[in-house]
């Protein structure tokens, strides 16, 4: 029943929110909801848990069935930390119609949550597109000056790759002895080498576009730019990894032979793309921007260790999948605190963050530093295991992704410099005092990433069942 | 044949109401009446229960799926009088002649679902599309109404033509006109039989998919669809589309064999450019109403699917997108009716003003677009699953998701401007009954959208 609990407390929290129409009390509903949730999340560490089965459509043979392990446990517990931060970091920010905006993004957590749970094809599709929905509501409506054309933009791309991924739920589907959709079938379905590729590619150019992945990537910047601050964070803290879930949860166990084939090209896309967006990220001026194409780069080079088909690699993902969130989440607080109060996002104007407020800058220090990876911070731990894996599958790659440590580290530090460090700004010049809700919660993130920095054992003990399955057959 | 007598009987019924009963709002209820009891007659007959028994010789053959799906479209029908019945009677003061000709369609209807010979085929078609003429030039003082009358008739009736030169030449070769007992194998056939069954049975294609809308026999739908008033639409594109369906099915599922692979390539040929015709053109239309005619032929594409092979899953689907793709058209249409102009711009900021009609909308238009949740995306479902239980390739499925990935483009238009473009909507004084109506039906939608099994555990016993 816990299973059901992570889907229920934010459906219920979602109609809830409907209801209410003021907003002071809006807000604190969704910040109780939340916490509740969270508080339930952590039970994941304890046994556990059993699965939920429940009959739903017989006539095509598809159940309700909510598995959890590892990867599951860190993605939800990466869902559950996230929207609390969210809520409360955003709390003095200005939504119209907060209700019905706080109420959109428990549907998108429940979709999330049910996309990490679901143990059966169908159900799985079902919440994939939960959780897409709200968010184009969301993006379109609260998002900024050219938000319609380019949240349809990311909803078309998004929804012709979960209908190609339907394509090829349905041909595994054929193909299985007793025509279930359960993900217990699907891995004793007999495939030939060539309808494996087939599969293969359908799923992985839904996961792709998710992800995003170099040369499908085009829709984030632009989106994560247009929309509300509170839904980018929930977008690249958590919905992105919906496609690294998907390919260590579907790709990796059906498609053993295909993945074998194709991890050579996917892995040089993989590295090309962290590159390229590596060195556009030096390019930018925007501040929402460089975090996007920083992203990019931090994502590609999961899905390269994925591809790496090492079990370190997949290790360093699973952690990372956590890491990565908590950072980008800091990192989306620090520079929605700075829209909100200067109005702008050019670093061109910025400059003297230190003087003005010297909190914020040491915590935004302190987040650049955990996204460089540097020794001590979360992602160390995480990138460390990728990029070794990766140099065990081809030392080229390896090198190659390898300069992206250097080129992270010239854009980060030089975005704070440009905000931090020198006289200060016109722009810094308009900021008033400083936001305690988003600051303590920063403090909280800063906390875990260095807690997680150096102690990682309990992420790696939550996550050794997934490695297990996946390399000890 | 409970359902053949009773809507005919209710067809004269009310004919005499026109005159007898002088109150509007009279004589829709008697129409609601009517229904109930058509559905009841129908039910009666499934359950074994026969008013009306005679011998027809096997012309007529009752099976389940038949009767329930004849049950199915009448309750569509109650649905549609149920919720458009106020603007019906806006199109004239004699609104019960409108109700007889509905009757009489759907004695057509339970002639479609029910012939097992070809010349109840003919005879089942012509009742329902003669009413239907009529119906498109209901609003008499129009001119547009007129001419899609006009032109309906005359496209209408030639291809009625085309579909009884097909069944001639099916007799030629076959020597009856019955369906189930005669299916010729081409290999043990002499030749100039076999050219002649093949060229019948391409003749009747080609006149079915006149009627369902099918490209490259599309070109009369859009015209009729906008020419026609926009209460007739509705019901033009949802109950008499989906008969015409239903009869498609049933000859094609047992004759298919005969045509062997050819079948799959005019099939195959047909889906596409359907697909294709629909879904491009929709993209570019200015009017919502337009490119509603549009997206209709669109959705055909999607059901021929269901003519691939005969399966249970394809059964399953041709009547769950029947009633789902009724339902949601019906209510767009719904909408769209009280809109004062047709163009995409009368939808801006509907939200804002009528927050519970957007809802409906959007629900319709996320069932049309077959976005999960919503019965739409199971009809899509079962569509996509019945194509590869026959055996197609998976690269007509593909073809098919992309174009349903084209088809958010234009349905989504009217979810943008109703919920993000800020103005003032075009938009008559709607009701607040009117607006629980459609409310109704959107979750309907969304019930079917998670639990399709409602409709579909009835089919087996």
């Amino acid at each position: 029943m816990l299973l059901v609990s992570f889907l229920l407390i934010p459906f219920l929290a979602a109609l809830v929110l409907l209801f209410i129409k003021d907003n002071k009390t809006a807000q604190w509903i969704a910040i109780a909801f939340s916490v509740i949730n969270l508080l339930c999340a952590l039970q994941i560490f304890g046994n556990a848990i059993p699965d939920f089965d429940a009959a739903w459509l017989s006539n095509v043979n598809s159940r309700f069935v909510l598995h959890s392990d590892g990867l599951s446990k860190i993605l939800i517990l990466l869902t559950a930390i996230s929207f609390p931060a969210i809520f409360i970091a955003t709390i003095k920010n200005d939504y119209k119609k907060r209700n019905v905006f706080l109420s959109l993004m428990f549907f998108t957590q429940a979709g999330l949550i049910g996309v990490f749970l679901a143990a059966d094809a169908l159900l799985f599709y079902f919440f994939w597109e939960l959780a897409l929905i709200p968010v184009y509501f969301l993006c379109s409506i609260w998002g900024g000056e050219k938000r319609i054309a380019i949240t349809f933009k990311f909803f078309i791309y998004t929804f012709l790759g979960s209908l190609l991924m339907l394509a090829g739920i349905l041909f595994l589907n054929a193909h299985t002895l007793d025509h279930s959709f359960l993900i217990t079938s699907f891995t004793k379905a007999t495939l030939t080498p060539a309808q494996q590729t087939t599969a293969f590619l359908l799923f992985f150019i839904a996961f792709a576009i998710k992800m995003p992945l170099f040369p499908l990537h085009t829709w984030q910047p632009d989106t994560y730019e247009q929309s509300p601050t509170a839904v980018t964070m929930v977008l690249s803290a958590v919905m992105v990894k919906m496609g690294l879930y998907g390919v260590i949860r579907w790709l990796l166990p059906l498609f053993p032979m295909a993945v074998q084939g194709a991890s050579g090209w996917v892995v040089a896309v993989s590295v090309i793309g962290i590159l390229y967006a590596s060195f556009i990220a030096i390019r930018q001026d925007d501040l929402k921007r460089l975090i996007a194409y920083s992203s990019i780069a931090h994502i590609g080079l999961m899905n390269a260790a994925l591809f790496s088909q090492h079990q370190i690699g997949v290790q360093g993902v699973l952690v990372q999948l956590f890491s990565h969130g908590i950072n980008v989440l800091g990192l989306w607080i620090v520079a929605d605190i700075i829209e909100q109060q200067t109005g702008t996002r050019s670093m061109q104007a910025m400059g003297g963050l230190a003087k003005k407020q010297p909190t914020l800058a040491i915590l935004l220090v302190g987040f650049a530093l955990a996204n460089i990876a540097l020794p001590l911070t979360n992602s160390f731990v995480g990138e460390f295991l990728m990029f070794n894996s990766l140099f065990q599958f081809n030392v080229w790659a390896a090198a190659a992704a390898g300069v992206s440590i250097v080129l992270a580290a010239i854009y980060t530090l030089n975005m704070v410099q440009k905000v931090a460090y020198g006289e200060i700004g016109e722009s810094i010049q308009k900021m008033t005092a400083p936001n305690k809700p988003a600051q303590a919660v920063l403090i909280l993130l800063l906390l875990m990433v260095l807690i997680t920095g150096v102690y990682a054992q309990p992420l790696f003990t939550l996550t050794a069942d997934t490695l297990h399955k996946l390399f000890v057959k | 044949m409970n359902a053949i007598i009773v809507s005919t009987l209710l067809g004269v019924i009310m004919m005499f109401c026109s005159w007898g009963v002088k109150s509007q709002n009279a004589q829709k209820n008697i129409a609601l009446i009517g229904l109930l009891c058509l559905i009841i007659a129908n039910l009666a007959q499934s359950n074994g229960w026969y008013e009306f028994n005679y011998d027809t010789k096997g012309m007529l053959l009752f099976s389940h799926f038949g009767l329930y799906s004849n049950t199915l479209l009448f309750a569509l029908t109650f649905i549609y009088v149920w919720i458009n019945g106020e603007e019906i009677s806006k199109l004239s003061n004699a609104a019960a002649d409108f109700y007889s000709l509905i009757f009489f369609i759907l004695c057509g209807v339970s002639v479609l679902t029910s012939f097992d010979n070809l010349l109840m085929l003919f005879i089942g078609i012509e009742i329902l599309s003669i009413p239907l003429y009529i119906l498109t030039g209901a609003d008499k003082k129009s001119m547009i109404s007129n001419e899609a009358a006009l032109k309906y008739f005359l496209m209408g009736s030639f291809s009625t033509g085309i579909l009884l030169l097909g069944i001639t030449f099916i007799y030629g070769a076959n020597g009856t006109f019955h369906m189930t007992s005669t299916v010729i194998k081409l290999s043990t056939g002499i030749a100039h039989e076999q050219y002649l069954l093949s060229a019948g049975l391409i003749l009747l294609f080609a006149a079915m998919n006149f009627k369902v809308s099918a490209a490259p026999f599309h070109f009369w739908t859009p015209d009729v669809y906008d020419g026609a008033p926009t209460v007739f639409t509705s019901f033009m594109a949802t109950i008499a589309k989906a008969a015409g369906f239903l009869a498609f099915i049933n000859v094609f599922s047992t004759q298919y064999k005969s045509l062997t692979t050819s079948w799959t390539l005019l099939l195959t040929f047909v889906i596409l450019s359907t697909l294709l015709v629909g879904n491009i053109i929709a993209v570019f239309q200015r009017s919502v109403k337009r490119m509603l005619s549009y997206s209709s032929i669109a959705q055909a594409g999607f059901m021929l699917f269901a003519l691939y092979g005969k399966s249970d899953i394809a059964i399953e689907g041709i009547l769950i997108f029947a009633v789902v793709y009724s339902i949601a058209t019906m209510g767009i249409f719904a909408v769209l009716v009280k809109m004062k102009e047709n163009s995409f711009e009368a939808f801006n900021g509907l939200a804002k003003t009528e927050p519970l009609l957007a809802f409906a909308t959007t629900v319709f238009l996320f069932s049309l677009a077959g976005i999960p949740l919503t019965g739409g995306f199971f009809a899509k479902y079962y569509m996509l699953a019945a194509l590869l239980k026959a055996g197609a390739g998976l690269w007509l499925v593909i073809v098919a998701v992309v174009f349903a990935a084209i088809s958010i483009y234009y349905y989504f238009k009217i979810i943008q401007a109703m919920y993000f473009t800020a103005g003032e909507p075009a938009i008559h004084l709607v009701s607040k009954n009117y607006q629980y109506q459609l409310l109704a039906l959107a979750i309907l939608l969304l019930v079917l959208g998670i639990f399709p099994n409602l409709l579909l555990n009835y089919l087996y016993f």
